[in-house]
């Protein structure tokens, strides 16, 4: 099975209030597995078995070509590609890997999933509160991504959120995290439309302290990475979560859609460059996009996949899981 | 925008122009570097296969060979395709001989569907079209507040249902209405939805079936990768668009998504959507961005943008104040603000031949917050002092400082930069180009210590 919520989120000392087991909703978590190997075979049907009918027949010039073609097509970028493919092609020449189908394939799948793993580390959640911050470019799905994290670490960690709405410039941003708040049964804290976010995320940051509750989650407003002035912004925004708690924010997720190509990897290094990455949400993944981009993260900039969004439902926001995904990458 | 596959592609063909003959392995060497460049612009697969072949039988033709300028005629071919890959010198959307008008809008989560509903709804309105939006997409929270907001901002009349009522009913709806009040454009903005989302996808079908649109237009963004051929596919099954709404091509995308979708589903590109702004969009014009791509610049973009923000009268009036060397800082504020009216400045220098070549304004950020303070600073002096800045002694500087809040040494420095505007444009007057330096000058926001006035 999949990595779960409890290994991919470090809690630190602190000990969760219990969470009772939501029995109305036991049918539909019976439905969440069915869910889940549906939105992953929906569009990329019968994994392994169809990566090695359709790759590994021969092991010649054009499977390495077919390979690359198929990396390509994932949007993994051409450096990673031409990596990857070069070291299994001389891997397989040198007789450390079979030259038999099943085992090039393990091979590619271990590799891949090896790239994707780069710089693997929990959700950092140690603090008290802990602070997180979302940031991306628009529309990748930062207020979704966070309304799902809330439900999370609400409804089954049982710890107790307050969300910041810090996207004060797109229309009716407020009201989409508000939405989530309730769901979620998460606290919201607001400004006015327009308000400085590093004041709203200060603001929030105050009320969890005063209600003594575990997590602040920090909305922004999506925002282009070639845009200075904004990302000067974002980098405020930080500097005033620091004031009220020095290591703070503990972890900062940028979301990136999966249909995303090799300009996510500007937008990862960039947004990097402001406020320091910890992981990345690879949203989206449910469409018939591969999401390759995160190998170039990963293996360029060694900011590791933490989270992936496979469909609309609150479960289908999950932990991820390398080898799962590397097998994902190549199925037709 | 643009800008890598811009570098990647004038690098190679700048190494191809400048031989005077071309052989067949030199051909061959430039198609891999531009094959290359492409991929990593996230052109689709196999629209670069069939690119780059196209390409190179037309190079190695005969008349281009053993033509005098090899090079020149390459660039040239290049240029062709490329315009050609996007669609060609640009198309319409179809629009109602009688009645409203009705553009269906459609495309993934996240695209920025609703953003360019409402850009598009200003688009008209500019035209002195009556428009109305309707809002579809019940399914994201919140997305009709967006829609309320941003459309009220885009001057365009709403029809909202809340997020209880169908889709397919509110459309109806909606298009009802916009008979009933005369409406000139009616656009439907949808759920963003999955291309393989079976339901959602018949109901934007059924939504196209009950409001039979003029145009179904598929927001794109422009960061899309490889998978943006497929998503084009889907949606042309289903909603048969017309065309295509790139947006976010103000980011440093490198266009792949642009320059594949018209190549794979036959759809031209109609609107590019180049920043936050509402503002921020304009048709899109296939030749004209080739001609970008290759940095030779956009010139007719510009003189259109022009055009349509520069009053006449007073670009007579101002070339007569120059000439008589009566330019004040009250004229330079409404230049400045003209010049502003036609988009973020650094938007503009991408238009200019060769700019592109030119790292240095390439990069050169406008800082558009700067500008903003010289507005505050102008405004803040007495119609006195605008006329004669000689006039702004110490006392005037600090009060100038603080009502607009800034500080003396940046009226400083617009004082001195003014100064040598004005020194610049009398040698203008007189018929003699200013320097690169004089330029740099007058551009760049912040001082440079070193720089000395002549």
């Amino acid at each position: 099975m999949a990595t779960s919520w409890q290994e991919i989120i470090d809690l630190g000392a602190r000990v969760p209030a219990a969470v009772p087991e939501p029995e109305a909703e036991e049918p539909q978590r019976r439905g969440v597995l069915r869910r889940l190997r549906e939105s992953l075979s929906k569009s990329r049907q019968a994994l392994s078995e169809e990566l090695s009918a359709s790759f590994f027949e021969r092991i010649d010039e054009e499977t390495w070509e077919r390979l690359e073609e198929a990396l390509i097509l994932a949007d993994a970028g051409a450096p990673t590609t031409a990596a990857v493919v070069e070291r299994l092609e001389h891997e397989v020449d040198a007789g450390t890997v079979p030259a038999d189908g099943a085992a090039v394939r393990d091979r590619l799948v271990e590799m891949l999933a090896e790239v994707a793993s780069t710089g693997r580390a929990p959700i950092d959640l140690a603090g008290e509160p802990a602070v997180l911050m979302m940031v991306g470019v628009n529309g990748t799905g930062k207020t979704t991504t966070i309304g799902k994290i809330a439900w999370h670490l609400s409804k089954e960690m049982g710890l107790r959120v307050v969300l910041a709405a810090g996207d004060t410039y797109r229309a009716a941003a407020a009201e989409q995290l508000a939405e989530w708040a309730q769901r979620a049964g998460a606290e919201l804290v607001r400004g006015e439309a327009g308000a400085d976010p590093g004041s709203v995320a200060y603001d929030a940051i105050s009320a969890a302290r005063a209600r003594q509750a575990d997590v602040v989650i920090v909305d922004t407003a999506g925002r282009l990475h070639t845009q200075d002035n904004l990302m000067e912004e974002l980098a405020k925004v930080k500097r005033v979560i620091a004031k009220q708690i020095p290591e703070a924010p503990h972890e900062t997720l940028i979301s990136i859609d999966a249909t995303t190509g090799q300009n996510g990897l500007r937008q990862a290094k960039i947004f990097s460059e402001a406020v320091a990455l910890d992981g990345v949400v690879l949203t989206k993944l449910d469409g018939t996009a591969k999401g390759g981009i995160a190998l170039a993260i990963a293996s360029d900039l060694g900011i590791p996949v933490k989270l992936i969004g496979v469909g609309e439902t609150l479960e289908d926001l999950r932990p991820f899981d390398p080898t799962e995904y590397a097998n994902a990458l190549l199925a037709e | 925008m643009f800008d890598q596959l811009s570098d990647r592609l004038q690098a190679t063909l700048s190494d191809v122009r400048s031989r005077g003959k071309l052989s067949e392995s030199d051909v061959d060497a430039a198609m891999r570097e531009i094959r290359l460049a492409l991929l990593e612009a996230d052109v689709n697969f196999k629209v670069v296969k069939t690119f780059t072949k196209t390409l190179k039988e037309r190079c190695l033709g005969s008349d281009v060979l053993d033509s005098l300028d090899p090079g020149q005629q390459v660039v040239k071919i290049v240029n062709e395709e490329l315009a050609a890959l996007m669609g060609g010198t640009g198309s319409e959307l179809a629009i109602a001989s009688s009645g409203p008008t009705v553009i269906l809008m459609a495309g993934l989560q996240g695209s920025g569907k609703t953003t360019a509903c409402a850009k598009l709804a200003r688009f008209f309105g500019e035209q002195g079209k009556d428009v109305a939006v309707a809002a579809c997409d019940v399914y994201r929270p919140a997305a009709v507040e967006q829609l309320v907001t941003m459309g009220g901002r885009a001057g365009a009349h709403v029809y909202e249902q809340g997020t209880d009522a169908d889709p397919v009913a509110i459309a109806e709806w909606a298009l009802e209405q916009a008979h009933a009040e005369r409406r000139d454009v009616l656009i439907v903005d949808t759920a963003g939805r999955l291309h393989i989302d079976g339901d959602l996808m018949d109901e934007l079908a059924r939504i196209r079936k009950k409001t039979r649109p003029h145009d179904v237009l598929l927001v794109v963004d422009a960061m899309t990768g490889q998978d943006a051929v497929g998503v084009a596919e889907s949606f042309a099954e289903a909603a048969e668009f017309d065309g295509v709404v790139m947006t976010k091509l103000d980011g440093d995308a490198r266009g792949g998504a642009a320059l594949s979708v018209k190549a794979v589903t036959g759809k031209p590109i109609l609107f590019a959507s180049t920043g936050e702004k509402i503002e921020d969009f304009d048709k899109f014009h296939p030749d004209r961005m080739a001609s970008r791509i290759l940095g030779m610049g956009d010139v007719l973009s510009l003189i259109e943008k022009a055009e349509q923000q520069v009053d006449e009268q007073a670009a007579d009036d101002l070339r007569e104040k120059l000439r008589t060397d009566q330019f004040t800082l009250e004229d330079f504020l409404t230049q400045m603000r003209q010049v502003r009216k036609m988009g973020p400045l650094s938007g503009l220098i991408g238009m200019l031949p060769g700019m592109g070549a030119m790292k240095e304004l390439k990069n050169a950020d406008v800082d558009e917050g700067e500008l903003d303070r010289v507005e505050a600073i102008i405004l803040s002096m007495t119609p006195a002092e605008r006329v004669d800045p000689t006039i702004i002694n110490g006392s005037r500087r600090k009060r100038i400082a603080n009502g607009s809040g800034t500080r003396v040494q940046h009226v400083n420095q617009l004082v001195k930069q003014f100064d040598q505007m004005r020194a610049m444009m009398r040698s203008m007057a007189s018929g003699k180009m200013p320097d690169a330096q004089q330029l740099a000058q007058m551009s760049g926001g912040a001082p440079r210590p070193k720089m000395r006035r002549r």
